[in-house]
């Protein structure tokens, strides 16, 4: 009898040491060691996160995670996608399950000094807006009074949804969902009047209806939406690497470094794409990585504009226009710092 | 003695490894600066939910009155399934042992067919065979009494307290008092004298006539309001949402299958020799079923039948799949998601199924107590 009580013990005292251990090495080790990065995703969102019927991953945010594997490994391949629901999400990043979240997800203050995430920039602008039926006859969100509205639980819609129809003192009826083609099942049947989330999501979620023309989206956009990539706060080394990951991206794409000439590019005479592409200076080494990250970035992944049209633009079905997401220096709001 | 002290210290070495735990996951919170506390209890919680039983609002209520809601509807969608569960299984088990062949192999096949799909299709099969056939508010199909059926749920006449509401209800309390009084009198006569003394009858009068004479003088204890079209939705009545309908239908029919077979056991573990011995000693079908069977039956059903009570509970969590606001999709939905208080509030709702399922377990094991055995 004491004997086994005293095994029991050693064995309880050894299990509290040992979950005592487990802490304190970078999120770069722990990724070079695993041999690949585990990055949080859209469970199925066309153009943003969503696998194939053999299993391969398409999107915005995928190609940001891509980046950032390449960056890392030089290797676009070396990334398990971990689908996440929006009430998932932040607690699989703060538990170590996932080294960075890239799951259209809105950079706000109180995520970010609440709920220890840091957002490392943005990838999409985007605004939360209406779909209905056609046949409703509605052409304005004002209308929506007493409406039933299907939402997307865990989401920053769900507080918007609350937020505009207080505003304009009119009532709504919540039907949330934990996941989006629940939502969209619900929509589809009847149970709501109207479906709500980011622009971008209902012009991908639209594509899931039976006919697409049958619906409409109306034009009140109701609040900000920047969706960006985010790490767990504590370590600024990784933080660097998925914030200048994307950046490098946007940056190529300013500087008309892509996918076809950037072997080419290499030859440049241009500072800024001498540094961009590692031919001049260490700034891959002060990140931890090698000097040729953002070179196989681009080669690898591509720049930005490049990611976009082949996910949301015109090259997809979702043929969404670049609006804000259009360069600074061409009429939108996507900016990147330099690398000097 | 050497038990005593090695007791102790196994409680010694448990305590140590719970207070370490918490201490880590303490240290790990911090570093990886997710909010401790309870703070967010009373912030506002800033998002609506359809189905509430006491008033909710976006703009003033808080995270604590959301977590309220929540479970108020989970104990709702518990007792109501409970109920709904134990009719139906009653019925059905007692159907299997039916003489009639077609009635008893029907059950049957409820039985092992509704036991042996897994609930959560089950809820997903009800939910959308529910919503899919059923119209848009505008072309609803208009039931009895003032009910509205459509996709967005039925919808009843509200109910309202009128002015004759305290009257009626007092001379309904004073009728069933006076009523039961005259009718335990009349059993007493009986026994002592063996003379029915019509008392019981009287009893009976004065429990339908004075809430009716009440309702006459009063007027009536509630009023109704219909249940209207206005704009996108049916307004003024009371709505059952589909969910809740989806949620108790699939959670009951699962439920009462197990019961089911919980009821004919308990039945059949009844010897045939009691059953014979009563026949012998002249007693009627109905009351041997009443005075023999049943009271030995329970013995061996409500044990049982508390374990079904508590899955019922619990299970009530897959609403989850079909967006019924329980306390699991509410507070463990979007308040943590909005808070970021993980490891609080997955305690906290840990916490709160524990105590229903002990409460439950309580309650059936004091009816268990008064139908066990007793030993003389």
């Amino acid at each position: 009898m004491t004997r086994r009580l005293s095994l029991s013990i050693l064995a309880l005292t050894a299990m509290t040491t040992l979950a005592g251990v487990a802490h304190a090495t970078s999120t770069l080790d722990t990724v070079k060691q695993r041999g690949v990065l585990q990055c949080g995703v859209e469970t199925s969102l066309p153009g943003f996160g969503i696998p194939d019927d053999k299993g391969n991953w398409t999107g915005l945010d995928v190609d940001t995670c891509r980046a950032v594997a390449t960056a890392v490994f030089g290797d676009p391949t070396k990334v398990k996608f971990v689908p996440l629901t929006p009430k998932d999400r932040f607690t699989a990043l703060q538990s170590g399950e996932i080294d960075m979240l890239s799951r259209d997800t809105t950079w706000t203050q109180s995520r970010q000094s609440a709920q220890g995430l840091l957002f490392t920039g943005v990838n999409y602008y985007d605004g939360q807006g209406f779909m209905v039926r056609k046949s409703l006859g509605i052409t304005s969100a004002l209308k929506l009074n007493g409406a039933s509205i299907c939402v997307q639980q865990g989401s920053t819609s769900e507080q918007n949804l609350a937020d505009y129809f207080q505003t304009h003192h009119m009532t709504f009826k919540p039907v949330n969902f934990d996941n989006a083609d629940a939502i969209i099942k619900a929509y589809d049947s009847g149970r709501c009047d109207a479906l709500t989330t980011d622009a971008s999501g209902l012009a991908s979620e639209r594509l899931k209806l039976g006919n697409p023309a049958d619906h409409i989206i109306l034009p009140e956009i109701i609040s900000k939406e920047p969706l960006g990539p985010s790490v767990r706060k504590g370590d600024d080394q990784w933080f660097d690497i998925v914030q200048w990951s994307l950046f490098a991206m946007i940056d190529a794409e300013e500087l008309g470094v892509t996918q076809a000439n950037v072997d080419t590019m290499m030859k440049s005479t241009n500072p800024a794409i001498k540094r961009l592409l590692g031919v001049q200076g260490d700034y891959g080494k002060t990140m931890g990585l090698t000097n040729d990250w953002a070179y196989n970035i681009i080669k690898k992944v591509g720049n930005y504009g490049e990611v976009f049209e082949r996910n949301v633009g015109e090259g997809s079905p979702l043929k969404l226009k670049r609006g804000l997401n259009q360069l600074w220096n061409k009429g939108g709001i996507m900016y990147a710092p330099p690398l000097d | 003695m050497r038990g005593f002290a090695a007791q102790s210290l196994l409680v010694l070495a448990l305590g140590l490894v719970v207070a370490s735990a918490t201490l880590e996951a303490h240290e790990k919170m911090l570093a990886r600066h997710m909010p401790l506390g309870f703070g967010f209890w009373h912030q506002t919680a800033g998002f609506d939910i359809e189905q509430a039983l006491i008033p909710f609002a976006a703009s003033s209520s808080t995270y604590g009155t959301a977590f309220l809601v929540g479970l108020l509807n989970t104990l709702l969608v518990a007792a109501l399934g409970i109920a709904l569960a134990t009719i139906l299984g009653f019925v059905i088990g007692i159907a299997r042992l039916s003489r009639n062949f077609v009635v008893a192999r029907l059950s049957a096949a409820y039985v092992e067919m509704f036991r042996n799909i897994p609930l959560l299709l089950q809820l997903l099969f009800w939910y959308n065979a529910i919503l899919r056939p059923l119209p848009a508010p505008r072309q609803s199909l208009h039931l009895p009494l003032g009910a509205v059926l459509n996709n967005r749920g039925l919808m009843l006449p509200g109910p309202h307290v009128a002015p004759g509401a305290w009257p009626v209800a007092l001379a309904l309390v004073l009728g069933l008092v006076l009523g039961l009084g005259l009718l335990g009198a009349a059993r007493r006569a009986k026994r002592l004298t063996g003379v029915s003394s019509g008392l019981g009858w009287w009893g009976l009068a004065l429990a339908i006539a004075l809430p009716t004479g009440a309702f006459m003088v009063f007027g009536p204890p509630l009023h109704f309001t219909m249940p209207q079209l206005q704009g996108f939705n049916y307004v003024h009545g009371v709505s059952l949402y589909p969910e809740l309908i989806a949620l108790l239908l699939g959670l009951s029919l699962y439920t009462a299958a197990f019961i089911a077979e919980i009821v004919r056991a308990g039945i059949q573990s009844v010897a045939k020799g009691q059953r014979e011995a009563a026949a012998a000693l002249g007693l009627s079908p109905a009351l041997i079923l009443r005075l023999i069977v049943v009271p030995q039956a329970l013995r061996v059903i409500i044990p049982p039948l508390t374990n079904q009570y508590l899955n019922l509970t619990k299970n009530s969590t897959l609403a989850v799949a079909i967006g019924y606001p329980d306390l699991a999709q509410v507070f463990m939905g979007t308040v943590l998601n909005q808070t970021g208080a993980a490891v609080q509030i997955v305690f906290i709702t840990m916490g709160v199924y524990l105590a229903i399922s002990l409460f439950t377990a309580l309650a059936m094991n004091l009816w268990n107590q008064r139908a066990a055995l007793h030993e003389r």
